[in-house]
């Protein structure tokens, strides 16, 4: 029997069977044994019944995103043998509940060796748990069979139930601990390697979806008001800055639509407080006529937008890149804005507090732009830290009484375009923002003079918001200078990316991988660039290569070869590498 | 600080409303409404919407926030939310309000947030030169119902009764010193509140003119309305004929919405620290 440090885990059964929970209770494990580790959950839009999915990779090298095939199945029904045996390697195992699922049901191929029955609900009677203990037990026996650390996952019991009560937390233990005893008393050395427990490359680590990222982006950021409607996959940032609300003095709204979400934060903005709203493509679409507003009044507004796949409901809770254009152009009207799209967890938590930085900067909406996989998928990362983060408000002036000789004017013409901010409740000022072509002042006054000029005005940031952006990296370029192939995309998929990289290497095609982080303002010249001399082939999860139009739209380079994807799932590593070969 | 006097509370913008439009009527009131209340400018913040009401922000010299159409009830949820020091009142027009907005105006009613909604209400839509509008009357004729209005009229106060609005008004612009004690008694009172004002469209609506309220109207205080009744209120917001009552129909003290947000209990949001402390303990769960 071999070590391996590198292994795929698939947890499948029933919407409502506690898939996630099973998944990422076991992801923390590896996390806890040293590994690095992804996780994501698959899931259709129904609450109980249906089929939910979690793919677990563990590995003693950084891990980007999920595999294509998988060591050990743990089918909490029979549902997932039959839709996942298919991605099975021919040496894993899965484990299922022998006296539940009969072993003639399943038509596995005979050179399937490693069925793992365990009497599941048998051993939840015995410690007299609820039917949901089952996961547990099952967990025990994955640990069991894979060789590894029961005691970490038993610690990991006694943390989540503690609050429950002593008697919980045994119940508990002793349905872990059941589990593994059956699995390692009847399938020890089945499985021809054994997961190998390493040394911890961080002491402590954190296991979090991006939508965490995003929140605890917010928080760090000093975000106070959060006001969104639920809308999957940004839900979870809502759900997470409700639970840390007390902790942070944060106000998180639920309003009663999207349109009201994005009032109110313009609402709370003007009154001055740092804020943000979240939600999806459908979601976006009603908040486009406020994303206006926001850039007429010249309120700072951070809106995350977490695309899921279209067009209309399309797959709810499913990914896509499609909404690349519509972040970039949404709303009437001309006015600049920021769009940055994170490619992983923690470009989810740095690039939230840059957002709120550039919107108060430069009284401006930025976008965050995110999608599913991203947000619902978990990567262990070292924890974040905020002694060196910078809180930059800009010109927002403190709230002390203002002294100026000239009466206070919010939109006041200033040579960059910026003009000093106070807010309501300041003495000796009054604020006047009006969605209507105005006056310095901020009173409406509709001439011709004036509209050109407060025009001009708003696009004065530019020049100087280009300068600012120099200071962060609007691309990042992986890998090798110079490449046989050089990958071209944006967003979630950075993640594969980097895992393709990898595999194209062992195959002697040496790739590297150009990240566009800012979408707008356009990194015109480190595109230009980055992509001289090379074979760009572009990777995006929609049907029309937007990130290849806005590229060619700003730099002329034309990039015909690409491998796209859009029916709702993200990119496997094994399967776009052999796509990318064959447009070699 | 600086108290709200005759003069401080104008501006010098030009005023764009037609001769004898109603909303002059509203302008007086409100200014004579914070003069007397002896709020400081500073702290009053009047947000408007899209329609010949929404110019009264340029016209009244307090803190203004002119949105977009349909959208004032949640800029101002937003504002009381982030700096409950602040006075927030909002003007909305019939069509700003009832159509356009209408999703928002149940939902700030029973949440009780601590802002005051004055309605421009003239069943008819100005601005845009003469729609029918929801309020407007069974069978008026107007640009877009030449055969005259189908449906019946949408009616605001039963709607904010049903939403448990904590304050109900109606006033009419043609006696301003009562619609100003309306407006006192609005901002004075703790919680959502509504004034509906029958407003004269003098441009448009032929019908629903200053003669036309002068004749009908009656006042509730006059006639010893229980304003603690609710179902009282209820039978006297279904009186729409011969007579038409204005005045308080409810009023109830309960708890308003920031009472559910302990965050904001003893400092706003504005005036807090943006600095997280124990930002490592909130990462405790992720571990």
């Amino acid at each position: 029997m071999g070590l391996t440090s590198d292994v795929s885990v698939l947890i499948g059964g029933e919407a409502g069977a506690g898939i996630s929970a099973a998944g990422v209770s076991l992801s923390k494990v590896f996390m806890r044994g040293g590994l690095h580790v992804f996780g994501t959950v698959d899931y259709p839009s129904l609450i109980r019944g249906g089929h939910n999915f979690y793919m677990i990779r563990a590995s003693k090298d950084p891990v980007y995103t999920q595999w294509d095939s998988h060591d050990l199945i743990v089918a909490l029904d029979e549902n997932t043998v039959h839709r996942h045996i298919k991605a099975l390697k021919p040496e894993g195992g899965i484990i299922y509940d022998g006296e539940e699922i009969p072993t003639d049901n399943l038509d596995i191929p005979k050179e399937m060796k490693n069925l793992f029955a365990v009497p599941l609900k048998s051993i939840v009677k015995e410690v007299q748990g609820r039917p949901v203990v089952r996961n547990t037990v099952a967990l025990g026996a994955a640990i069991g069979v894979l060789g590894y650390n029961i005691e970490i996952f038993e610690q990991i019991l006694r943390e989540l139930f503690t609050r429950k009560g002593e008697k919980v937390v045994a119940m508990n233990v002793n349905a872990a601990r059941a589990g593994y005893n059956y699995a390692t008393e009847h399938y020890a050395n089945s499985l021809l390697f054994q997961v190998e427990l390493v040394k911890a490359t961080h002491k402590d680590r954190i296991f979090l979806t991006g939508n965490e990222a995003v929140a605890l982006g917010a928080v760090a950021a000093g975000c106070k008001f959060y006001s969104a409607y639920p809308m999957t996959p940004a839900s979870g940032v809502l759900h997470f800055l409700v639970a840390l609300s007390e902790q942070t003095n944060m106000v998180t709204f639920q309003a009663e639509s999207e349109i009201a979400a994005i009032n109110m934060a313009i609402g709370a903005s003007y009154a001055g407080v740092r804020v943000m709203t979240g939600t999806s493509g459908g979601g976006f679409c009603l908040m486009t006529e406020a994303l206006s507003l926001a850039g007429m009044v010249e309120t700072p507004l951070v809106i995350m937008l977490g695309q899921r796949t279209g067009p209309s409901t399309g797959l709810p809770t499913y990914t896509a890149q499609s909404d690349l254009r519509f972040a970039v152009h949404a709303a009437h009207g001309e006015f600049p804005r920021v769009v940055i799209a994170p490619g992983d967890v923690t470009e989810c938590f740095q690039f939230t507090i840059d957002a709120f930085n550039l919107a108060d900067e430069f009284q401006i909406p930025v976008i965050l732009l995110t999608d599913k996989h991203l947000l619902e998928s978990y990567t262990a990362i070292p924890p974040f830290t905020i002694s060196d983060i910078t809180i930059n408000r800009g010109k927002l002036l403190p709230l002390a009484p203002y002294s100026g000789k000239q009466p206070y004017q919010r939109h006041k013409l200033t040579p960059d375009g910026i003009s000093p901010r106070l807010i309501p409740g300041t003495p000796n000022a009054l604020i006047h923002s009006d969605s209507a072509v105005h006056k310095e002042s901020g009173f409406q006054g509709d001439d011709c003079a004036i509209a050109s000029k407060m025009a001009d005005k708003r696009y004065k940031k530019l020049p100087n918001l280009l300068k600012r952006l120099e200071k962060v990296p609007r691309i990042k370029l992986h890998g090798p200078k110079k490449a046989d192939v050089t990958i071209v995309g944006w967003g979630s998929t950075k993640g594969v990316a980097l895992e393709v990289m990898r595999l194209l290497e062992k195959d002697n095609v040496k790739a590297n991988f150009l990240q566009v982080i800012y979408l707008t303002p356009f990194p015109t010249e480190e595109v230009k660039v980055a992509l001289k001399d090379q074979n760009p082939i572009l990777v995006e999860g929609n049907q029309t290569a937007q990130l290849g139009g806005l590229i060619r739209e700003h730099t002329g380079i034309e990039i015909t070869k690409k491998v796209l994807r859009f029916d709702g799932r993200p990119f496997n590593p094994l399967q776009l590498t052999r796509r990318i070969k064959e447009e070699l | 600080m600086e108290l709200p006097t005759r003069s401080n509370v104008k501006t010098n913008e030009t005023n764009t409303w037609c001769p004898g439009c109603g909303n002059f009527g509203v302008l007086r009131a409100l200014q004579s409404a914070l003069v007397d209340l002896k709020i400081p400018r500073e702290q009053v913040v009047l947000v408007t919407g899209i329609g010949c009401h929404g110019k009264i922000f340029n016209y009244l010299n307090v803190n203004g926030f002119h949105g977009i159409h349909g959208r004032v009830l949640p800029v101002m949820t937003g504002i009381k939310l982030a700096n409950q020091d602040l006075t927030v009142i909002g003007h909305a027009g019939d069509g700003d309000q009832y159509d356009e907005g209408i999703g928002h105006f149940p939902h700030a009613a029973r949440r009780n947030v601590d802002v005051k909604l004055f309605t421009h209400d003239n069943k008819v839509y100005g601005l845009t030169t003469g729609q029918t509008a929801p309020t407007s009357i069974k069978g008026y004729v107007s640009k877009t119902t030449p055969l005259g209005a189908f449906p019946p009229r949408l009616e605001p106060l039963k709607i904010a009764l049903a939403s448990n609005a904590s304050f109900v008004a109606r006033g009419w612009v043609g006696d301003v010193d009562h619609l100003k004690e309306l407006m006192k008694a609005a901002i004075q009172h703790r919680g959502f509140a509504l004034i509906d004002m029958l407003q004269v469209c003098f441009t448009f609506n032929r019908v629903q003119n200053y003669q036309f309220y002068r004749d009908r109207v009656y006042k509730l205080e006059a006639e010893g309305h229980d304003t603690s009744d609710y179902y009282a209120a209820i039978q006297r917001a279904d009186e729409w004929g011969e007579k038409i009552p204005i005045g308080i129909f409810y009023k109830e003290d309960r708890p308003i919405y920031r009472s559910s947000l302990p965050q904001i209990e003893k400092t706003p949001l504005v005036k807090q620290s943006l600095k997280v402390e124990k930002f490592s303990e909130l990462l405790q769960e992720l571990m």
